[in-house]
């Protein structure tokens, strides 16, 4: 049986259990493969090669830069699922910042914390195979693209935007018709646009499409009444460390 | 009874709880000298990173702390800031939240009881291995924790870090028909859930009665879940606004993680503290199913948690079936909420036990400063004096057994780490 791990960095969990929230498939697919490494769900830990590696989570630690390298060799296949892993996460607003001020304000003795200044992608330190977007991923797209690696073919993970999701879906444009401010036309597609479905705008938990038309959005998302200050929070936060232009 | 004369038990990465932490035991002759959880998670500067942003954000922000809590999150800092804005939402808009809460509690509750912590109970290295001996009972476990993510999706948007919650209220309230549409469901899931009450009773369960003072919110309308004021076993209530002079952080010297302490003395939070200070507070079919499986109105084993969380996940479908009951949609889907400068505090019942939020806004909105106080990281002293209580009752264990009865004892509590990691300190002996 094909051998998978399931490995954590920085992160809030949140892509790993995507995988435990696929309820009705876990349980065939849990016979179709033998997890070799997954701490949120066994003790048992197996040393590799691995055929399939899931990463979750961004570097942020020297000990991760080391870690994420070994997995690398071990791994024929290696997926990145998540913003952290593919962007760095929320947590990369430390790059934007200095993270001494950081340390020190979130710790009473700062000089025990061993943090990176930095927090980077997978991508950032070893080659990836594949990269699932999203805060959190969609797990639609996560079984997509285990099965597709169990059959040995491509997997089917589109890298246009959210627009297409949204008019697929038949929703109406909350921009066009609220005025509603949504990072839609820039973000990659994936989610299903849970965000227009609820009548907000999306916020571009997914990060940007492949070449993001960012400039022509902006005096758009001016029109709808955002400030300057508005613009710049809303491309930096969940993925804020990549590149939206 | 022999000892051997000096003993290190080593957990270097604890399976089968969210993050990352390990365990350190060492023994001497009959006494235990040590035992530290520590977490070596890295830190992520939440409380940093928030300052500067606007008001609307921490929901969504601080949703990403935890991707097995996140409700919790978006809850605790929704009320902190209508608080600091001075605004109380109500109504059929608290009932949503409540729903949503619900789901929350029945999914991660579900995980915990099924894939976590069950096998420990039942010599299992895993939820999977478990299915491979008894799938029926494993494929009820996932049944009733879909049924919990099927209420955050429809109410949240998406079961892990819901999109339709905002300061306020939501972005779109569900119409009754969409659900009702759950009805069904949850129906179903209550039996799943009374079975699991009646299974899990049925585990051995070491003797450990803690003496930890008890912390949960208290209200007067229910079991503690969106809202209440803190109250402690001792019988001492404080409201909201004092938390930060209850519980307060501080460094021992055998350790440099951060412990917390409530009036200087060890508590503990969670299923534990809420069924024993709010027993009486239960619906009538989770009172009926926690007087059959003999839980009494106060619990202190933590080992016994696996059932209180199993009581826990009928309430909150019972919780859930009665709010879809009598909803009626609301005019708005959120009630306007305009900056001030001030503080607010927050506090809610995540799955693991009370989530403290604090936030201090600016008169532009903008957040000056945010103050996070997770579960897990409430409990870690406790959790470490349960490992010491057990070690010294189980010495005559090998290591091998001992190690496993400590990782147990550990995962009484649903620790969460990931959690935890931004708030404790970090500390982490070799590689």
């Amino acid at each position: 049986m094909p051998t998978i791990a399931v490995w954590k960095f920085t992160s809030c969990d949140g892509c790993q259990l995507t995988l435990l929230d696929c309820e009705d498939e876990l349980l065939p697919l849990a016979d179709q493969v033998h997890i070799a490494h997954f701490l949120e769900v066994t003790g048992a830990s197996e040393p590799g090669p691995y055929d399939i590696s899931i990463v979750e989570g961004s570097v942020t630690t020297p000990e991760e830069a080391e870690r994420i390298r070994w997995i690398r060799e071990q791994s024929a296949m290696l997926v990145v699922v998540g913003a952290c892993a593919t962007s760095g996460g929320v947590q990369a607003l430390r790059n934007f910042a200095d993270v001494d001020e950081f340390r020190s304000i979130v710790y009473a003795s700062p000089e025990h914390i061993s943090a990176l200044d930095t927090s980077t992608p997978i991508s950032a330190h070893v080659a990836v195979d594949h990269e699932l977007r999203g805060c959190p991923i969609d797990r639609g797209q996560l079984l997509e693209v285990i099965t597709a690696l169990l059959a040995g073919r491509a997997p089917d993970l589109p890298d246009t935007s959210v627009c297409t999701d949204c008019k697929r879906r038949g929703l109406t444009c909350v921009m066009v018709s609220r005025g509603t401010p949504c990072l839609g036309p820039v973000t990659h597609a994936g989610c299903g646009a849970l965000c227009p479905a609820v009548d907000r705008g999306c916020y571009g938990c997914f990060g940007p499409m492949t070449r993001p038309n960012a400039p022509a959005l902006v005096p758009l998302l001016k029109r709808t009444g955002m400030s300057d200050d508005e613009l710049e929070l809303v491309f930096r936060t969940f993925n804020a460390n990549a590149e939206w232009t | 009874m022999t000892h051997r004369a000096n003993r290190t038990l080593q957990v270097a990465g604890l399976a089968r709880v969210e993050g990352e932490g390990a365990l350190h035991v060492r023994t001497t002759g009959g006494r235990v000298d040590e035992v530290r959880l520590d977490i070596y998670e890295p830190p992520r500067f939440f409380e940093a990173f928030l300052r500067g942003r606007n008001f609307r954000e921490p929901p969504d922000i601080t949703a990403r702390i935890c991707g097995i809590c996140p409700v919790a999150y978006q809850m605790s800092a929704c009320q902190a800031i209508e608080d600091a804005c001075g605004v109380r939402v109500g109504g059929q808009l608290r009932a949503l939240r409540r729903l949503l809460y619900c789901g929350e509690w029945i999914s991660s509750h579900a995980l915990h009881v099924y894939l976590l912590h069950a096998p420990d109970f039942l010599g299992f290295p895993d939820g999977i291995a478990l299915a491979a001996a008894d799938r029926a009972t494993v494929e009820r476990g996932l049944r009733l924790k879909k049924a919990g993510n099927r209420i955050m999706d429809l109410v949240g948007g998406r079961a892990i870090h819901p999109v339709n919650v905002r300061v306020g209220g939501f972005y779109r309230v569900p119409a009754p028909e969409e659900l009702r549409g759950l009805t069904g469901t949850l129906r179903e899931a209550l039996y799943d859930a009374l079975a699991t009450a009646e299974w899990v009773a049925g585990f051995e369960f070491p003797d450990l009665d803690v003496p930890h003072d008890l912390l949960a919110l208290r209200e007067d309308d229910g079991y503690p879940l969106d809202r209440g004021t803190p109250h402690v076993s001792t019988g001492i209530d404080f409201p909201v606004s004092e938390f930060g002079d209850h519980v307060v952080e501080h460094q021992v010297p055998h350790s440099t993680a951060l412990h917390a302490r409530l009036d200087d003395r060890v508590f503990l939070v969670g299923p534990l503290a809420r069924y024993s200070l709010n027993s009486d507070r239960l619906s009538l079919i989770a009172r009926e199913a926690a007087a059959a499986v003999g839980l009494g109105t106060v619990c202190r084993n933590p080992f016994k948690s696996i059932v209180v969380r199993a009581v826990e996940i009928v309430y909150a479908i019972e919780e859930a079936l009665s709010i879809i009951d009598s909803y009626e949609r609301p005019e708005v889907p959120c009630v306007e909420v305009h900056p001030r400068a001030g503080t607010g505090h927050g506090a809610t019942e995540a799955p693991r036990g009370l989530l403290y939020h604090r936030y201090d806004l600016g008169a532009d909105g903008r957040v000056l400063a945010a103050d996070i106080v997770p579960p897990t990281a409430q409990n870690q002293t406790a959790i470490e004096d349960d490992v010491t209580r057990v070690v010294r009752a189980h010495q005559h264990l090998d290591d091998h057994a001992l190690q496993s009865l400590c990782e147990q004892t550990i995962r009484n509590h649903d620790p969460c780490i990931s959690c935890s990691a931004h708030f404790l300190d970090f500390s982490r002996e070799g590689t």
